[in-house]
């Protein structure tokens, strides 16, 4: 790019593309990574759609509401929320290796 | 009652592990659906939206200058009527305290004044968090900020207070601890017509000095402290929303300490400044017993 004044008009007009990993992939901020333990999670357990707390609480929408729930851990940010936000403390942080 | 399934952010975004303020802008999305147009303020919000030709988001997004939220969302909705879509599309501003309480103030106050047709929500992490944690009007009695070091001097400024002097139809404060309330909020704000203001405290993780696990636990002590007061005015109706009922009686309430001492931005707070706390929390809940009582 020359930054002439065509180039600076192709940004002020450009469409921005919606993407999945906009920051790359998140999960290498962190090295620590939910598991969940089927056992113990509610919907897991009683094959019920309910609590849902970890869906619910993540602030990157990496959970899914589905049973048993399951994480995207190449975006999850390993922030601990779903963890600390668990009624029956089915989830723990577990070191993960890239 | 339960929120809907759709997504409009994608995983993967700028915003810190454990911000606040993403499960809040992630609510508020859902509840006012893909037929949203959003104006963003310089903020944490901007960089959490992405970098040069991609963005984050499913819905539409303006970034607009510093001090132009208000008048930018004025402008979105004039063009919107103009093409008789004011009714088919949610104009919502979403700015940061810096760019809300101090900054874009006037912006807002004309914009309202003006009756435009859209939500206005300001995420309050207390500072300006983007820049590196410099002080802000919202930022509360005795923090630490870069600008503050040796604690801020005077309380938070009481924003919904000024809003409500523009007598508009509706005002709500809200939290992500307690999400089914802010999704609700955000629901009722989509069907009034007028202007409706959002104050929504935002924990921070890097900023307030805290675990990025602790975001939620936080945000209820907050609550639960009767530091933050969740409550709907509604054309100039008063009232308190149900996470923060039982607090008007002051033997409800944790003590506040439980919430300064869990964070670092509030650590070497002196006896006399606790009290000064105490005292300005009493004095909240008192006018709003007023309040509560004079309309009854
Ligand atoms: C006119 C102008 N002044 C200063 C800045 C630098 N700036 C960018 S974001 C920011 C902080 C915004 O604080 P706040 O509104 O509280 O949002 P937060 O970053 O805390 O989310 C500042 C000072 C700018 N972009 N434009
Ligand atoms: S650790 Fe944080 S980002 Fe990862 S799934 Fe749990 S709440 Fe979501
Ligand atoms: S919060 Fe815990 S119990 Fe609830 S769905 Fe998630 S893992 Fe299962
Ligand atoms: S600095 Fe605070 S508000 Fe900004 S992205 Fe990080 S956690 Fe969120
Ligand atoms: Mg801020």
């Amino acid at each position: 790019m020359k930054n002439s004044k065509k180039d600076y008009q192709k940004i002020l007009g450009s469409v921005q593309k919606p993407v999945l990993g906009e920051a790359g992939k998140t999960g290498t901020w962190s090295s620590k990574k939910p598991h969940i333990d089927l056992n113990t999670c509610i919907p897991a357990k009683s094959g019920k759609s309910s609590c849902f707390n970890c869906w619910l609480y993540c602030p990157e929408a990496v959970v899914t509401r589905t049973i048993p729930p399951q994480i995207d851990l190449i975006h999850c940010k390993g922030c601990g929320i779903c963890m600390e936000e668990c009624p029956v403390n089915a989830i723990t942080m577990e070191e993960v290796k890239y | 009652m339960d929120l809907p399934e759709e997504e409009f952010i994608y995983p993967g975004t700028r915003a810190c592990a454990g911000c606040g303020m993403a499960l809040i802008y992630r609510i508020a999305l859902k509840a006012l659906g893909a037929k949203t147009l959003v104006t963003v303020p310089a903020s944490c919000l901007t960089v959490l939206h992405g970098m040069q030709g991609f963005c984050s988001t499913k819905v539409s997004v303006y970034h607009t200058p510093f001090a132009t939220t208000g008048a930018s969302a004025s402008g979105i909705v004039a063009s919107l009527e103009d093409k008789g879509l004011e009714n088919e599309i949610t104009v919502l501003a979403f700015a940061g305290d810096g760019g809300t309480t101090d900054i874009g103030i006037q912006a807002l106050s004309g914009a309202v004044e003006r009756g435009t047709n859209f939500i206005y929500a300001c995420y309050d992490n207390e500072a300006y968090m983007n820049t590196g944690v410099q002080r802000s009007g919202s930022t509360p009695y005795g923090v630490k900020t870069t600008t503050t070091p040796e604690g801020k001097l005077s309380h938070k400024k009481d924003m919904p207070k000024i809003l409500e002097a523009h007598g508009i139809p509706y005002i709500a404060t809200g939290i992500a601890s307690y999400p089914l309330d802010l999704f609700e909020k955000f629901k009722k704000a989509r069907t009034i017509h007028g202007s409706k203001y959002f104050h929504i405290l935002s924990p921070c993780p890097p900023g307030w000095g805290y675990d990025p696990k602790d975001t939620i636990s936080i945000g209820r002590l907050a609550v639960q402290t009767g530091f933050w007061i969740l409550y709907e005015i509604e054309n100039g109706i008063f009232k308190l929303s149900k996470p923060s009922s039982r607090y008007l009686d002051p033997l409800k309430r944790k003590p506040i300490e439980e919430y300064l001492k869990a964070q670092k931005r509030f650590s070497e707070m002196t006896q006399q400044q606790i009290k000064v706390y105490k005292v300005y929390i009493d004095n909240m809940w008192k006018d709003i017993k007023r309040r509560i009582e004079c309309q009854n």
